[in-house]
């Protein structure tokens, strides 16, 4: 019985880091141009991003989730209602077919584009003035500046809280479940159904400590590497 | 002609009327110190002349050339302004070095950002580096850091990082050199090294602009003294007599509280 249940949540847990490893993907570049319209000296452009920003990361994202997979049905069930609808509502019943999966990673990648994009731009501009003054007066470009001044810093002073969020990634995986979605929480709760197991659902720790343990190793390994230099 | 000339020169931040027309000329191989009580405009006046800041109007050339013309802007494009900006360095009070580079790679970097923009780059790429990498550890050498090529700034002492930056800037061979307070966040017993890299320097005929609190090391090393107040110069000339014989009021009252405090 053991092995059949590690199997099964193996299987579960394959989709979790599935999940996990898109998002990353998506969010970690989506949040870079997030960040830099937040920045933006277009002020029409910033105020949109920072409440959009907002919104997301002001609701749960259980709740985006919903939205994401709901919300277009019930755009397209509206659609056919009225006589002419415009391309936008036309475009948003368009997704109503959306599987399950795809709906979860677009809700992950733009929940977590949103907050690395924050951490982002806390990097960025906890860069010291003098940095980019002292490019400057040297002659540097805006690009020279940035790729070979400014980024390295802003990555050293943002891994330490992206390995916090990526470590929440990790658990916030579990959503999935809410709109069905088979990941390794589903799939010990099955157990619970037919079976009548409940210890299935405490194994599942294992395999989040383990994932979460090997990404801890890592960023350290990551920041003892960026320790040669501090500010 | 003058290496450097600042003609009427104004500068606000909002309604703070900061420089309230600054003129003044330099010589080539002289050196210039300015002093004034804080807040009287002496780092936005470097500021305006090094173009970290734009001033509002007025006339600044260096050898010759504009780096700014408020009466016609609109001539200069940006590549001129870039390459004027060349000719002029700038050691700031609070070095700004490049902590993830060694010692040797902050004075390198700009040159060879510099060369891959000459056109036999491509074809002498090695030559060239290794040009640019000797001339740095020469001027290394120069301000007694031969042995720290391959440290980090944060290894080194407040008094060994501003010698890297002066070398930084002295890297990129600049016509003239401006010092805002090149000393003012060292321990005290750490500004001997400085002023002792800085009068070498005037030794070997490199035009500086210093702003400085060091009244005796003003003395000792310009060729000329500004006393700057409230935005305008109120009082300029040989070292000896600005400092030890000022004539105006607000010059002997700004040396006096000077005295009293060290
Ligand atoms: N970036 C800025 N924005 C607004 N005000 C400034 C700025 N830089 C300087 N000032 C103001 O300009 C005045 C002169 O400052 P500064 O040139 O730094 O004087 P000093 O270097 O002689 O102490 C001060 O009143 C200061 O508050
Ligand atoms: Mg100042």
């Amino acid at each position: 019985m053991f092995w059949e249940v590690t199997i099964d949540l193996l299987r579960g847990f394959g989709t979790t880091v599935e999940i996990f490893a898109l998002t990353l993907l998506g969010a970690l570049p989506l949040g870079l141009i997030v960040c830099f319209g937040s920045m933006s000296k277009f002020a029409p452009l910033k105020w949109l991003i920072k409440t959009f920003v907002w919104v997301i990361r002001g609701t749960p994202l259980m709740l985006q989730l919903i939205v994401v997979f709901y919300g277009p049905g019930l755009v397209a069930a509206w659609a056919e209602d009225i006589a002419n609808p415009n391309f936008i509502i036309s475009w948003l019943a368009s997704w109503s077919v959306m599987d399950r999966f795809t709906a979860v990673i677009i809700a992950f990648v733009i929940n977590y584009a949103c907050y690395f994009s924050e951490i982002y731009r806390g990097g960025i501009e906890s860069i010291p003035q003098g940095q980019y003054e002292a490019c400057q007066v040297l002659g540097m470009s805006k690009s020279q500046t940035f790729f070979k001044v400014i980024l390295m810093q802003v990555v050293k002073r943002v891994i330490p809280p992206m390995g916090n969020e990526i470590i929440t990634l990790v658990k916030d995986t579990s959503l999935a479940r809410t709109i069905a979605v088979y990941e390794i929480i589903w799939s010990a709760q099955s157990f619970a159904k037919s079976d009548g197991l409940m210890w299935p659902m405490f194994y599942t720790a294992a395999f989040y400590l383990i994932f979460n343990g090997l990404l801890t190793v890592l960023f350290g390994k990551i920041e003892k590497k960026l320790n040669y230099y501090h500010n | 002609m003058a290496i450097l000339e600042v003609r009427n020169l104004h500068k606000s931040f909002g309604s703070n009327h900061v420089l309230k027309g600054i003129d003044f000329d330099l010589e080539e191989g002289k050196v210039l110190s300015v002093i004034g009580s804080s807040g009287s405009g002496k780092t936005t006046l470097l500021r305006c002349i090094t173009s970290l800041e734009k001033a509002d109007s007025g006339k600044i050339t260096v050898n010759g050339n504009y780096v700014f013309d408020s009466e016609n802007e609109h001539k200069l494009t940006k590549e001129e302004i870039r390459k004027n900006r060349l000719a002029v360095g700038l050691v700031f009070q609070s070095f700004n070095l490049f902590p993830q580079y060694t010692v040797l790679k902050n004075v390198t970097l700009a040159c060879e950002l510099q060369a891959k923009k000459r056109d036999e780059w491509r074809k002498n790429k090695k030559q060239i580096l290794e040009e640019i990498n000797s001339n740095a550890k020469d001027i290394l050498a120069k301000v007694g850091l031969s042995e720290k090529l391959d440290s980090y700034p944060c290894q080194l002492s407040g008094g060994q990082q501003q010698r890297v930056s002066i070398a930084r800037a002295l890297a990129m061979n600049p016509d003239i050199l401006f010092f805002d307070e090149p000393t003012s966040a060292l321990d005290p017993e750490l500004t001997g090294e400085i002023l002792k890299v800085i009068k070498s320097l005037a030794a070997e005929k490199m035009t500086m602009v210093i702003v400085t609190h060091e009244m005796a090391f003003a003395r000792d090393v310009s060729d000329h003294i500004i006393f700057m107040d409230g935005g305008v110069i109120v009082e300029q000339g040989d070292p000896e007599q600005v400092i030890n014989n000022p004539q105006n009021e607000r010059t002997k009252h700004f040396l006096n509280r000077f005295k009293e405090n060290s």
